[in-house]
């Protein structure tokens, strides 16, 4: 009998999560992904600039190409299997649709205008406001792509759609490059609002 | 660790205890996990250095030459253009200056074929030019991520391996070069209908900056897997590495 109330209780407190304890797992694979991808690739990047600009050195993981190289396709199936568990468990535990809709235009401006007068309320964790729903949207889609396009780079042979798709090799380094640029900009903001609102780490991590 | 909380009869001394023993673990792998994801990514420099890491990496990479192997589809070719497309001038490079490319002697040049073929004489330069030959505008990868279109012409390479009976089922195929360099690569690769040594740059002798007198020309592999200055190729079943791969690049390294 005691054992069956403490698992009540266990389970009740458990039911109150704010984040349930897949996503709290995946998110943080994901951000020792994301970290290592992106140190590893700013390396990778330095071999051979796109742009009139190098990610300085220090910034950097791998020590040289090859090292920046071995981390980048290992860090790859963390990222890639981790985000597919991700994926599946958002959309096959309802949750896909239940936190990020509805979202529409409309519903945007009027929270990003809010937010930026610094009136959007946080009272309800589990809520996202729209401005948070279309950007944790655009971050799984620009995650897919950074999938799909370092697919084209790492296999442009084997993958004769996707290259295409992409426009080519050379224009899927492009492609490549900018999803990753927007990933950096949309974890500074993260990075900053989690500042601003520090339960909001307490929650992703503790579960409430 | 519910078991453990004898006074458990009623909620809230159970929330209490959950509370307690719950809290300092999690802490603890909070703590845990900022010291091994955070810090050590941040120190990036320690951490590869690090030997054990670095042999983590390196058995990840052989993992990932099985993965490759598996993917590589033997008969998807890589895309070809039209010769306006051609990158001019093609750039050149290697792992020394161009000042150092090794000025090989065609006359006395011969390429040495060695273990698990049949017939292992050594091959002079016309007759490699007696055989068949073939053509391709591909476009050339290199590891550094920049890429530049070019036109390679030589023997087949499937056609120079049944010429010499080597045995197909062999796990590798090695290459020693003129500049000290050397690399392998895998069977079903060396078999692929793209794959030449290469005896022409763009309707010319092969230039020595671009690897007089062959190099191995393969579409659906990195640059760095594309021998230049070809002296001797070796059918084998034991792994052969490589200049770049022993030191980390990846071995399979290819599309």
């Amino acid at each position: 009998m005691i054992i069956k109330t403490s698992m009540e209780t266990l389970n009740t407190l458990e039911g109150r999560a704010i984040h349930p304890l897949w996503l709290r797992i995946t998110h943080w694979m994901n951000a020792l992904a994301v970290v290592a991808m992106t140190l590893s690739g700013w390396r990778i990047y330095n071999a051979s600039p796109l742009f009139d600009f190098r990610f300085a050195d220090g910034l950097t993981l791998g020590g040289w190409l090859g090292g920046a190289l071995q981390w980048h396709f290992a860090a790859m199936w963390l990222l890639t299997a981790n985000g597919l568990a991700y994926l599946l468990l958002n959309a096959g535990s309802g949750r896909l649709w239940k936190r990020f809709f509805p979202l529409s235009p409309r519903m945007f401006l009027a929270d990003l205008r809010a937010a930026l007068r610094g009136h959007l309320s946080h009272a309800d964790p589990r809520r996202y406001n729209s401005v948070q729903r279309l950007a944790y949207l655009f971050v799984m889609a620009d995650s897919v792509l950074l999938v799909l396009s370092g697919l084209v780079l790492w296999k442009s042979v084997q993958f004769p759609l996707l290259r295409e798709l992409l426009g080519g090799y050379e224009p899927a380094r492009r492609v490549h490059f900018f999803a990753m640029a927007a990933l950096a900009g949309f974890v500074t903001v993260h990075l900053v609002m989690v500042a601003r609102v520090p339960r909001t780490l307490r929650a992703m991590t503790l579960g409430r | 660790m519910i078991k453990q909380s004898p006074l458990a009869g009623d909620d809230a001394v159970v929330k209490e205890a959950l509370r307690r023993l719950d809290h300092p673990a999690r802490r603890l792998f909070m703590q845990r996990a900022l010291t091994l994801g955070g810090l050590s990514l941040l120190t990036g420099c320690s951490i590869t250095d690090d030997e054990s890491v670095e042999n983590a990496l390196m058995k990840v990479s052989r993992l990932n030459d099985k993965a490759q192997a598996w993917l590589f589809d033997p008969n998807r070719l890589a895309p070809t253009y039209p010769e306006s497309m051609i990158t001019r001038p093609f750039p050149f490079n290697a792992f020394y200056d161009e000042d150092r490319v090794p000025d090989v002697d065609a006359d006395a040049f011969r390429l040495e074929v060695s273990g698990r073929v049949a017939d292992k004489h050594a091959w002079t330069l016309s007759e490699l030019r007696a055989m068949p030959q073939a053509d391709q505008i591909t476009r050339h990868i290199c590891v550094e991520g920049w890429s530049a279109i070019g036109k390679w012409g030589g023997v087949p390479f499937s056609a120079f391996l049944r010429r010499v009976g080597a045995d197909l089922n062999a796990r590798y195929v090695g290459f020693k070069c003129a500049d000290d360099y050397y690399t392998s690569i895998d069977m079903p690769t060396a078999l692929h209908p793209q794959t030449l040594l290469a005896l022409s740059y763009d309707g010319q002798t092969l230039p020595r900056r671009y690897g007089f007198p062959m190099k191995l020309r393969m579409p659906t592999k990195l640059g760095y897997k594309n021998p230049k200055h070809v002296q001797a190729i070796f059918v084998t079943n034991t792994y052969p590495g490589g200049y770049w791969e022993d030191q980390g690049y990846n071995w399979f390294g290819g599309s």
